[in-house]
């Protein structure tokens, strides 16, 4: 265990704090520590180990090992009670209000204040409420229904609830990814008035203009580890992108170099009003080209549309010169295109089902003869994939939700793969799965590409991006804003066009 | 073969089994074949929707309005009857009458994205007012001999009803369509998860919607051998049918949140609930009880299938690790 770190000035320290998910280890070394009045920045990739480090200061998550003190004191969170009795407040990116209840009864639900007969004394918490707005500087009206609330309000009204426990830290995931100009420097003026007031903030964020702009200090998280913590004044973004990127990427990604060929897969102008905006590209055959961007940006939205199962407004799909249809997904599956998607759980896979039937969905008619489709046929053929895959399983009759998540993830790729697609799309191929998988699925899409598929990329793992890609495309809000060579993709470029701050369309 | 053990359609059949014993040994007639007979005839309205209610049930939808299909469906024939059309003409138009009336839930469900429980119950009484609206209150009953008795042949030499064997010979075919072939693979998938359906290239709309147009047709068909059977067309034939169909596929171990069950529990479960309720009427068990009955058989069938699930996950869970620790 490391050293605990001493500091007057340190109202909450994290040490050591150790947290596995089965096989997948979120946090491996989580270091933290926040003075009063001070505003803490937390960066780190999307995958870093942020949301769990957030998650055990909240109470939702016990660490496997390492500790949580406050003033000093090692504390022991039960639940999320707990850590909130203890003065700990976190805002969630998007907070869940009462829709049905006013802001005051938001503020106050479970600590009502009382009079006789235990009933609810509704003028003091309508008092306290306009108090609580008044010290945090905003108008809104306590009898309102949060049904209606912007989000920033929404996120206010949190903090005000936060102020009415007197949380001594705030944690704030994320903040102001969903607010408008004007909301954010709202929320700025908010907590820097509860900076003055000596609370700590954490404030996690992957703007970095923000980043520079409010915080005091920064930690950078890595790989579910500790790497920095320095004055944001010493740093520059530059120094910070790198500390949040680097680590050596030459094993994990077996890249073959292969020669481009034709297009393949032509994205012309696709729009999707408040989605995505005129999103044009090509893919050839033999090359993998990332889609990288800050999660949010657009990313998983455009590769379902180009799939088929998302809608657009307007913009063209070819595959091989031919003309998919919008929202056809078996068309775009006829047509050579395969979609391994985000979220393995509910889209990759159905969990009830089998291994067997999972890997053998999408090719049920070109199993099956005269109509019939035996589980002989499903068995043999589900196999034969799942071995080449090196899928370790017992059962092939088993519910899919049985394997962990790495070998769930090569049954969508088997699944997938076994349809001899022309393009592969592969969305966050490796979320989620241990090392070893990880670099056999990198292996299995060089290989793939090699063999002259053509294979889009959406990763939220820069490392990924850059020792896997031929050519890098970045969104960032909705829009595609740069395509980086392999040769001059790094992780500043990338991270730069990524939080909007890129060269532009000059690349 | 210890997962078969907890499977609950096995101890449906276990049930009916163990029904049929006591009550051949305790109910007087019951053993008769004129009484089987007269068994069969009932259970062919309902077994016939309950096949295509299978499929609709797997995918996670429901079907209410098939009843009052049905009673439109023999509404129409009184009328058109009544006008002069010839029966072998009569039987083509009430089958397209029910699969209009399955587009129009199909459409509703699928095109606008109700939920089918709503959706058909508001069409449950919709069909019935406008079986009314043709027909009102009057009985059509003048069909000739040669159709209605016709319906209720038995094969020779038995008292088994020509129509219960080609109600067996579509069950067969429910049955392979639902256990062994990509259209039964894509309906188990969407009754599970919809989402993971349509990434897996399953047009899950058209599909529902045309199980809609199935299963409607079905109950048209049930309804033109209703009315054949009692030799009477009238607005309120069939009425309350849906609850027996729906309890029957419950009971026979389907699962009500979709995804799961097979065609041979729901047999059984057709079988059951017929083969308890006529025989409870036979022991001049009241009409009220029969209700009762039959309800309780609903409730337990919506619990049964989900407790003997549990006990499944627990024995898979104590077989040897192997097969987990090796994903670990």
């Amino acid at each position: 265990m490391p050293e605990r770190p001493e500091h007057p000035a340190a109202l909450l320290t994290l040490s050591g704090v150790r947290k596995s998910f089965g096989a997948v280890q979120a946090l491996v070394d989580g270091r933290l520590e926040l003075r009063a009045g001070e505003v803490h920045a937390l960066v780190g990739e999307n995958g870093a180990g942020k949301s769990t480090l957030v998650k055990v200061l909240a109470g939702v998550h016990a660490p496997d090992e390492g500790f949580v003190a406050l003033d000093g004191e090692p504390l022991h969170f039960a639940g999320p009670a707990d850590a909130r009795a203890a003065g700990i407040a976190v805002i969630y990116q998007e907070p869940t209000l009462f829709p049905d209840l006013s802001v005051a009864e938001n503020i106050f639900m479970g600590r009502q204040p009382l009079r006789g007969l235990r009933r609810i004394d509704a003028a003091a918490m309508r008092r306290r409420t306009s108090e609580l707005f008044a010290r945090l500087g905003v108008r809104m009206d306590p009898d309102r229904p949060a049904r209606g609330l912007s989000i920033a309000d929404q996120q206010l009204v949190e903090i005000a609830k936060a102020l009415s426990f007197d949380a001594r830290v705030l944690v704030m995931d994320e903040p102001t990814a969903a607010l408008s100009g004007v909301e954010v420097e709202r929320l700025f003026a908010v907590v820097r008035s509860l900076r003055e007031a000596g609370a700590a903030v954490l404030f996690i964020s992957h703007r970095f203009d923000e980043v520079f702009a409010l915080c005091q200090r920064v930690t950078v998280m890595r790989d579910g580890r500790w790497v920095s913590t320095d004055p944001t004044g010493d740093l520059t973004v530059g120094q910070v992108v790198r500390r949040m990127v680097g680590r050596e990427v030459s094993q994990l990604y077996p890249k073959q170099e292969t020669e481009a060929g034709d297009v393949v897969l032509e994205v012309r102008d696709l729009t999707r009003l408040g989605v995505f905006d005129a999103v044009s590209f090509d893919v050839r055959a033999g090359e993998i080209v990332a889609l990288a961007g800050l999660v949010g940006a657009g990313r998983s939205e455009v590769v379902r549309a180009v799939f088929g199962v998302d809608r657009y407004d307007s913009g063209e799909v070819f595959v091989g010169r031919k003309r998919l249809p919008r929202g056809r997904p078996a068309v775009a599956m006829a047509a050579g295109v395969a979609l391994v998607p985000e979220d393995r759980r509910q889209q990759g896979l159905v969990m009830e089902l089998s291994i067997e039937r999972n890997a053998t969905l999408t090719r049920r008619w070109s199993l099956s003869r005269l109509g019939l489709l035996g589980p002989r046929v499903e068995r043999l053929d589900a196999g034969r994939w799942l071995q080449r895959l090196r899928v370790k399983a017992g059962h092939l009759a088993d519910p899919v939700s049985t394997l962990s998540g790495g070998n769930q993830q090569k049954v969508v790729l088997a699944k997938w793969l076994s349809t001899s697609p022309k393009v592969l799309i592969v969305d966050e191929p490796t979320r989620g799965i241990d090392v070893g998988t990880k670099a056999e699925v990198h292996r299995l899409m060089s290989q793939l590409a090699a063999e002259g598929v053509a294979v889009l990329m959406v990763s939220s793992e820069l490392p990924e991006v850059l020792g896997m890609a031929d050519r890098v495309l970045v969104m960032h809000e909705g829009r595609l804003v740069e395509e980086i060579a392999r040769e001059r993709a790094d992780e500043e470029s990338v991270m730069l066009a990524a939080t909007g701050q890129g060269a532009g369309d000059a690349g | 073969m210890l997962r078969r053990l907890g499977s609950w359609d096995v101890l449906v059949i276990v049930v009916l089994a163990a029904v049929v014993v006591v009550s051949s040994a305790t109910v007087e007639g019951f053993a008769s074949s004129r009484f089987w007979g007269f068994l069969l005839l009932d259970v062919i309205p309902i077994a016939l929707i309950a096949l295509p209610m299978t499929f609709v049930i797997v995918t996670g939808e429901i079907d209410l309005s098939v009843a009052s299909v049905l009673g439109l469906s023999s509404a129409v024939m009184g009328q058109l009857w009544l006008s002069g059309v010839p029966l072998p003409l009569i039987l083509p138009l009430v089958l397209v009458l029910g699969a209009v009336l399955g587009a129009v839930n199909g459409l509703f469900v699928t095109g606008f994205g109700l939920p089918s429980l709503a959706v058909t119950i508001g069409t449950l009484a919709l069909y019935r007012g406008l079986a009314y609206v043709v027909l009102g209150d009057k009985a059509v009953a003048d069909f000739p001999f040669s159709w209605t008795g016709n319906t209720i042949e038995a094969l020779p030499g038995t008292t088994v009803p020509w129509v219960a064997l080609v109600v067996l010979a579509l069950a067969a075919v429910f049955g392979i369509v639902l256990h062994a072939t990509p259209i039964g693979r894509a309906l188990f998938a969407m009754g599970n998860n919809q989402q993971a359906a349509t990434f897996s290239g399953i047009s899950v709309a058209k599909t529902k919607f045309w199980l809609f147009v199935l299963t409607a047709t079905i109950a048209a068909l049930a309804g033109f051998f209703w009315t054949m059977r009692y030799a009477s067309a009238r607005a309120d034939n069939g009425g309350g049918l849906e609850l027996s169909v729906v309890a029957a596929v419950l009971l026979g171990g389907v699962s009500i949140f979709g995804g799961r069950g097979n065609l041979l529990g729901v047999i059984a479960g057709v079988l059951l609930l017929i083969t308890l309720r006529n025989a409870l009427q036979l022991a001049d068990v009241p009409a009220d009880t029969l209700t009762v009955v039959t309800g309780a058989l609903l409730i337990v069938s919506v619990v049964g299938p989900n407790a003997a699930s549990m006990i499944r996950a627990r024995l898979r869970r104590r077989r040897p690790a192997v097969s987990t620790a090796a994903g670990g």
